[in-house]
C-alpha cells in the first residue's frame, strides 16, 4: 500500500475530505476552521503538484477506482473497462495544478476578505466542493464521471455565486448561472447517452478506440462542444460570465475562472482524445475558431465601456477564452495534416495551453485585486475610485504585473502565449492574428483606463482613510504574482519542462487509448 | 417503427422543456421546463438499455428468460435523478430568495444585471 500509487485518487478525496470536514472544524470556532481551510487547500495544490511530477515522469498513466489493483484498467476476459479510470497525463496533471493553485490564492485572500460575514462553514464547505468538482472533472476518464463532477462543480459555484444572499444582483446572477449551466449539464447527459447507445461504454478510451462518425457521434459532438463552450464562458452564450463573476466574493470568483477552464479542457480531451483524426470535416474545427475570434472582440468591446471594475475584468476574461479557443481550434485544424501540424498546428496547441495557464494566473490575480479595491475602498465603480497608488502601494504592484501580462506585454507571460498563437494563425489565415492583435490593444486600453482612474490621480475625500489591504489578503495574491513572474523570467523553461508535454499529451491520442485499453496489467 | 416511438416522445418532451426554459417568463414555469427535460433525459437513458422482453438485471431474480435490459443506464439514470432532485431544490430556494427580493415571479422584472 503505497500512498503515491493512489495519487490520483487523493487529489480528489483531500478537496472532498476538506469539503464535509468543515462544518465539523467550524464547530471548533474560528481558528480552527481557518486553519483547516488553508492545510486543506495547501495539501491539494502539493497533492496536485506531485501528480503533475509523476505524470511529467511516467507519461499517461491510470488509476482504477474499486478493483484488485490500481492499474487493472481491463480485468481478464472483458473488452471493455467497466470500472470508473482516472486518466492522468501531462496536460490533466497540469490543468489540476492550475486549478489548485487559483484555489490555494482564493483560500488565503477569502480568510479576512470574508471575516465579515456569517455563514463561513458553509462557505468553506462550498469551496471545496467546487475544488474537488473542478480537479474530478480535470482527472477522469469516464464520461458519465465527467458529466457527475460537472454537476458537483455546478451546484456548489450556484451556491457561492449566490452566496451574498441579501443582494438581489447576487441572487439573479447565481440564478441565470444555474438555468444555463443546468441546460448545459443535462446535454452532456445525453451525449454521454448516445456514446453508450452506439458503443456500450462510457470510458473516453473506450469510446475513442472504437469511434466511427455516425449522425449520433455527430449529434453528441454538437451537444458537447455546445454545452462545453457555454460552461467556459465564450460568446454566444457568455452572458451569465459577467453576472456570475461579478457577484461572486472575490476569492470565488479567482476559483471560477479555474473552473471554466475545467470546462474547456474537457472541451478539447473531447475533441482530441476522443474523436481526434475522425472528427470529420474542418466544421468543428472552425466553429470553435469562429467561437473564439467572437469571444475575443466582444468579450473586450463590453470590457471598454464597463464602470463596475469586476464586470470589466470579467468581459476581459470572454475575451481571453477566445484567444485559448482560438489557439487549441487552430491546432485542431492542423490535426490531420502531419506537415500542417509540424507546421503550425503544434504551436498553435501550444500557444493555447500556455495562454490557458497564464490566463488563469493573471486572471485570478485581477479578480482579487478588483476583491482587495472593493474591501479597502467599499466600491467597485471606478467613477468613485481614485489615487489608490499610494495608499495600497503592494495592491497596485500586483495590479500593474497582471495588467501587464493580460495585455500581452514583454517580457510577461502573456507576451509569450499571444505571440505564439500570432505566429502560428497567420499560417492558417492573416485575418486571425488581425483580430487577436486589435483585441490585445484594446485590452491594454482598458487596463490603463483602470490603471489611470482607479490607482493615479488625486485622492477622493471619501477615501482618505483607505489602507492596504490586510497580510493574508496580499499573501494570497502575491501567491499568483509570483506563478505570473516565474512564468514570465522562465519562458524557456516553462515551454519545455510544462507546456510542451502537455501539448504532445493532447495530440497523442493512440496513447490516451493504449494506457486503457492496452491489456491488463 | 414501433421500436423508434420512445424516442420520439423522449425527443418531443425534450423540445417542450426547451421551450418553456426559452419563452416561459414565470420563473416557476421555468423550473418545470427544466425538469422536463431532466425527466426527458433520464427516460433516454431508461430506453437506451431496453431490449425487447428483457427481464430486470439482477441475475438470481431473472428467472428462465436469456434477455436482461442493461443495468448500466439504470444506474446512470439514478445518479441523474439524485443530482436532478438537489438541483430543482437549489432552483426553488433560489426562486424563493428571488421573489423576497424582487416581490415577483416575472423575468422581464428580475434585469437588475445588465450590460
Amino acid at each position: 500500500m503505497n500512498w503515491y500509487d493512489h495519487l490520483p485518487a487523493l487529489v480528489l478525496a483531500v478537496p472532498l475530505l476538506g469539503a464535509f470536514g468543515a462544518p465539523v472544524l467550524g464547530l471548533s470556532g474560528r481558528y480552527a476552521r481557518n486553519a483547516w481551510f488553508v492545510l486543506i487547500s495547501a495539501c491539494t495544490a502539493a497533492l496536485a503538484l506531485l501528480l503533475w511530477q509523476k505524470a511529467s515522469m511516467n507519461g499517461v498513466f491510470v488509476y482504477v477506482l474499486g478493483a484488485e489493483s490500481w492499474k487493472l484498467a481491463l480485468p481478464s476476459g472483458m473488452s471493455l473497462p467497466i470500472r470508473i479510470i482516472l486518466e492522468v497525463d501531462s496536460f490533466s496533471a497540469l490543468m489540476a495544478v492550475i486549478g489548485s493553485i487559483a484555489s490555494f490564492a482564493g483560500t488565503l485572500f477569502s480568510l479576512r476578505f470574508m471575516e465579515r460575514f456569517s455563514g463561513l462553514d458553509k462557505f468553506v464547505a462550498l469551496y471545496f466542493l467546487l475544488t474537488t468538482g473542478m480537479l474530478g472533472m480535470e482527472l477522469t476518464g469516464d464520461l458519465f464521471n465527467f458529466f457527475v463532477f460537472l454537476e458537483i462543480a455546478s451546484v456548489a459555484s450556484f451556491g457561492l455565486v449566490a452566496f451574498w444572499r441579501d443582494r438581489p444582483e447576487a441572487v439573479e446572477a447565481g440564478f441565470k448561472y444555474m438555468l444555463i449551466s443546468t441546460v448545459g449539464a443535462l446535454f452532456v447527459l445525453l451525449a454521454v447517452g448516445l456514446f453508450y447507445g452506439r458503443y456500450n461504454a462510457v470510458n473516453m478510451a473506450a469510446v475513442g478506440q472504437m469511434l466511427h462518425l455516425g449522425l449520433p457521434e455527430k449529434a453528441a459532438l454538437a451537444l458537447l462542444v455546445a454545452a462545453l463552450a457555454m460552461k467556459c464562458g465564450s460568446v454566444p452564450m457568455h452572458m451569465w460570465t459577467p453576472d456570475a463573476y461579478a457577484e461572486a466574493p472575490a476569492g470565488v470568483t479567482c476559483l471560477l475562472v479555474a473552473v471554466s477552464q475545467a470546462s474547456l479542457y474537457g472541451l478539447f480531451r473531447v475533441c482530441f482524445s476522443i474523436y481526434g483524426m475522425s472528427i470529420g470535416s474542418s466544421v468543428v474545427p472552425w466553429t470553435i475558431i469562429v467561437m473564439g475570434l467572437l469571444s475575443m472582440f466582444i468579450g473586450v468591446t463590453m470590457a471598454v465601456i464597463q464602470k463596475d471594475v469586476k464586470r470589466l475584468m470579467a468581459y476581459h476574461s470572454v475575451s481571453q477564452v477566445g484567444y485559448i479557443l482560438l489557439g487549441l481550434g487552430v491546432g485542431l485544424l492542423a490535426l490531420k495534416d502531419a506537415k500542417a501540424m509540424a507546421d503550425y498546428g503544434f504551436t498553435a496547441i501550444q500557444g493555447g495551453i500556455f495562454h490557458l495557464m497564464n490566463y488563469t494566473m493573471y486572471k485570478g490575480l485581477l479578480f482579487l485585486v478588483a476583491g482587495a479595491l472593493a474591501y479597502a475602498a467599499k466600491s467597485r465603480n471606478l467613477n468613485e475610485l481614485g489615487g489608490l497608488a499610494h495608499a495600497m502601494p503592494h495592491t497596485t504592484f500586483m495590479f500593474i504585473i497582471a495588467a501587464a501580462a493580460i495585455a500581452g506585454l514583454p517580457p510577461f507571460n502573456g507576451f509569450v502565449s499571444k505571440l505564439l498563437i500570432y505566429e502560428s494563425t497567420f499560417a492558417v489565415h492573416p485575418f486571425l492574428p488581425v483580430v487577436a492583435m486589435v483585441t490585445s490593444v484594446l485590452t491594454l486600453a482598458s487596463f490603463v483606463k483602470v490603471f489611470q482612474t482607479a490607482f493615479l490621480g488625486p485622492r477622493r475625500s471619501r477615501l482618505a482613510e483607505v489602507e492596504e489591504v490586510p497580510g493574508t489578503m496580499l499573501l494570497g495574491m502575491f501567491s499568483l504574482t509570483l506563478v505570473v513572474l516565474g512564468l514570465s523570467l522562465f519562458p524557456t523553461w516553462s515551454m519545455a519542462h510544462i507546456i510542451e508535454p502537455a501539448a504532445k499529451a493532447l495530440v497523442d491520442q493512440a496513447g490516451y487509448i493504449r494506457a486503457v485499453m492496452g491489456g491488463g496489467l | 417503427m414501433i421500436a423508434s416511438f420512445p424516442y420520439l416522445i423522449v425527443g418531443l418532451l425534450f423540445l417542450f422543456g426547451l421551450y418553456a426554459v426559452v419563452f416561459e417568463r414565470n420563473l416557476i414555469k421555468i423550473a418545470i421546463g427544466i425538469s422536463v427535460i431532466e425527466a426527458a433525459t433520464n427516460m433516454f437513458l431508461i430506453v437506451l438499455g431496453y431490449r425487447t422482453g428483457g427481464r430486470i438485471p439482477v441475475f438470481t431474480l431473472a428467472g428462465e428468460s436469456k434477455v436482461l435490459v442493461l443495468p448500466t443506464p439504470q444506474a446512470l439514470t439514478l445518479t441523474a435523478i439524485v443530482i436532478g432532485m438537489a438541483t430543482t431544490a437549489l432552483m426553488l430556494s433560489l426562486i424563493m430568495v428571488l421573489y423576497r427580493h424582487y416581490g415577483t415571479l416575472d423575468v422581464r422584472e428580475i434585469r437588475r444585471l445588465r450590460g
